[in-house]
């Protein structure tokens, strides 16, 4: 039951994108993200949309997938497209019936915000999560930070904990599943009642869920202290990331056009 | 008469999507009130699977399940009355024990049946006895207990529920020698008083076959064998078949049967090899 959440899932594969330097990859999702939210007008957001389309495509990653990741969003959407559409007010009324006074306006602003938030969680889930494994991904942020070491901010010791973090949700999921079935088994039932009632049934899966985590983390640091475990202080990296001119180059396709849907935006030829 | 029933069970993981995988192929077997029925086989043959089905934890993608000849899945708004009937206590079952003293944790169970108050102490006590936890050990919490002292607390949680087939995955794993003789023994003197069924899941051929009446080996989610334990025994060498070991005095039969010493190959212990070594020395 558990297992069907698919949180930052990462699919391997063999793309452009899997190959691209997760540090540039990182800056890249920055890039866009200051695109996505520049855009203002019908044709800078229709630019948006062919690109995310296209990153898409570039990923390899199938459609089916990135669709079943906006199915839970699509509340959102619906609720965006309707408060927009009915309650924002313009000069150019589109259609009128006794109190409902649909605009020109928001008819636009819902088809903006609907593109602009599909592309936010396609772009980045296809730029990072996506085609980024979680280990490089913690590896890239911790590279990236690296210059506030001079300040003391412990950088190494954050990403390690991003990275036990991550590790550890699939085993949680499936400890969570075994205390479900043994506390059913002993007659628990977390399906009726109201809402105190279910509540409270959640303790006898709390408490062993929180027992067995703290006994996980108890047992890991002490393999790690084992094994020499000392903070990020003089450690060496099996994996060096490198970067390549096509990196760059990706980049500074991307810096491009995000400067195009900036001036895209200004040139106002639509509205 | 048979307590439970499988009747063409099959159970498929993942329908529909590349993960697809058969756990259960078209299971028949019948439970026998009253016995205590070994299943062994290899990981990942199904064992933990036909476990969860036997409660409805987990519900057959084809077939029927019986207890006492009625469809448990006739109601499935019922089954809850199911789960107070079959009793299943999993692996590591220690990591499930939440409440604040170790009496209250083995009372969860009757609680939830809606037993009164003089009914869950009573049920407490006589499994706490079973399962070797003193009175002292029923006041403290159930974390300042040792390992040991966790499973059999965990175990007498399910036990106290009193149900009509008791079903352990691997009761005893991870214990010394003495605590398994402990655990297993105290829930067969259980099981011998109450004349209920029981359902012993292990790896270990040996613990089988000292308390078992009768054994299930399961291979890739099919039965691979089904009888009593002589007539398992008797074809001990297929059981190398479904990658098992067996106990050690049995595989010193059967080197002796192929240098044509003996015809028995039915030997799980070591009172009965006495006897039968003691005859062919004659």
């Amino acid at each position: 039951m558990l297992k069907d959440i698919t949180l930052g899932q990462f699919f391997p594969g063999n793309s452009l994108l899997h190959k691209t330097d997760p540090r540039i990859k990182l800056i890249i999702l920055t890039v866009y993200l200051i695109m996505v939210l520049a855009a203002n007008t019908l044709v800078s957001i229709a630019a948006i949309a062919m690109i995310t389309f296209v990153l898409v495509l570039v990923s390899g990653i199938n459609l089916k997938i990135i669709a079943k990741s906006l199915k839970p969003l699509l509340f959102i959407l619906i609720f965006t497209a309707v408060i927009n559409v009915f309650f924002m007010k313009g000069d150019n009324i589109l259609f009128e019936w006794y109190f409902i006074k649909i605009y020109k306006e928001g008819l636009m602003n819902a088809v903006l915000m609907i593109t602009r938030l599909i592309s936010l969680i396609t772009g980045t889930s296809v730029l990072l999560t996506y085609t980024t494994s979680p280990l490089e991904l913690t590896d890239a942020i911790e590279r990236l930070f690296s210059p506030l070491k001079k300040i003391k901010v412990p950088v190494h010791e954050f990403a390690m904990m991003m990275t036990i973090a991550l590790r550890f949700i699939p085993t949680l999921i499936e400890e969570t599943d075994k205390i479900i079935s043994a506390q059913k088994a002993r007659g628990a039932d977390f399906e009726t009642g109201g809402l105190l009632k279910r509540a409270k049934a959640l303790i006898p899966i709390l408490i062993p869920l929180f027992v067995s985590a703290f006994r996980r983390a108890d047992e890991l640091a002490e393999a790690m202290e084992c094994r020499c475990y000392k903070g990020g202080e003089g450690r060496t990296k099996m994996k060096q990331m490198k970067s390549h001119p096509a990196d760059y180059v990706f980049l500074l396709v991307m810096i491009g056009l995000c400067v195009a849907v900036y001036f895209i935006n200004s040139a106002d030829f639509l509205i | 008469m048979n307590s439970l029933s499988f009747k063409n069970v099959s159970v498929v993981y993942g329908e529909g999507t590349p993960f697809r995988k058969v756990a259960l192929e078209n299971i028949n077997i019948d439970f026998p009130t009253g016995e205590i029925i070994g299943i062994i086989g290899h990981t990942g043959s199904g064992k933990s699977t036909l476990a969860m089905l036997s409660n409805g934890l987990l519900k057959p993608t084809s077939g029927n399940i019986f207890l006492e000849n009625t469809d448990i899945w006739e109601k499935p708004k019922e089954i809850g009355k199911v789960r107070s009937k079959v009793g299943i206590a999993f692996q590591y079952p220690e990591y499930q024990l939440f409440e604040e003293t170790v009496f209250k944790d083995i009372a969860f169970g009757p609680k939830n049946m809606g037993l009164s108050e003089e009914e869950i102490n009573e049920r407490v006590k006589n499994a706490a006895k079973f399962c070797g936890i003193d009175d002292a050990s029923l006041k403290k919490s159930p974390f300042e207990l040792s390992g040991g002292q966790k499973r059999r607390a965990a175990i007498a949680g399910v036990v106290a529920m009193d149900p009509q087939v008791l079903v352990l995955d691997e009761p005893a794993a991870g214990l010394d020698p003495l605590g398994r003789e402990e655990i297993l023994g105290g829930l067969i003197s259980y099981q011998k008083q109450k004349g209920s069924t029981m359902i012993l899941i292990s790896h270990s051929m040996e613990d089988i076959a000292k308390y078992c009446d009768r054994i299930l080996v399961l291979k890739e989610g099919g039965v691979f064998m089904y009888g009593t334990v002589g007539e398992i025994f008797m074809q001990a060498e297929l059981l190398f078949g479904a990658s098992l070991d067996l106990p050690q005095i049995t595989k010193l039969f059967i080197e002796l049967k192929k240098r044509g010493l003996t015809e028995n190959t039915d030997v799980y212990t070591v009172r009965y090899a006495k006897k039968e070594i003691e005859k062919f020395l004659q």
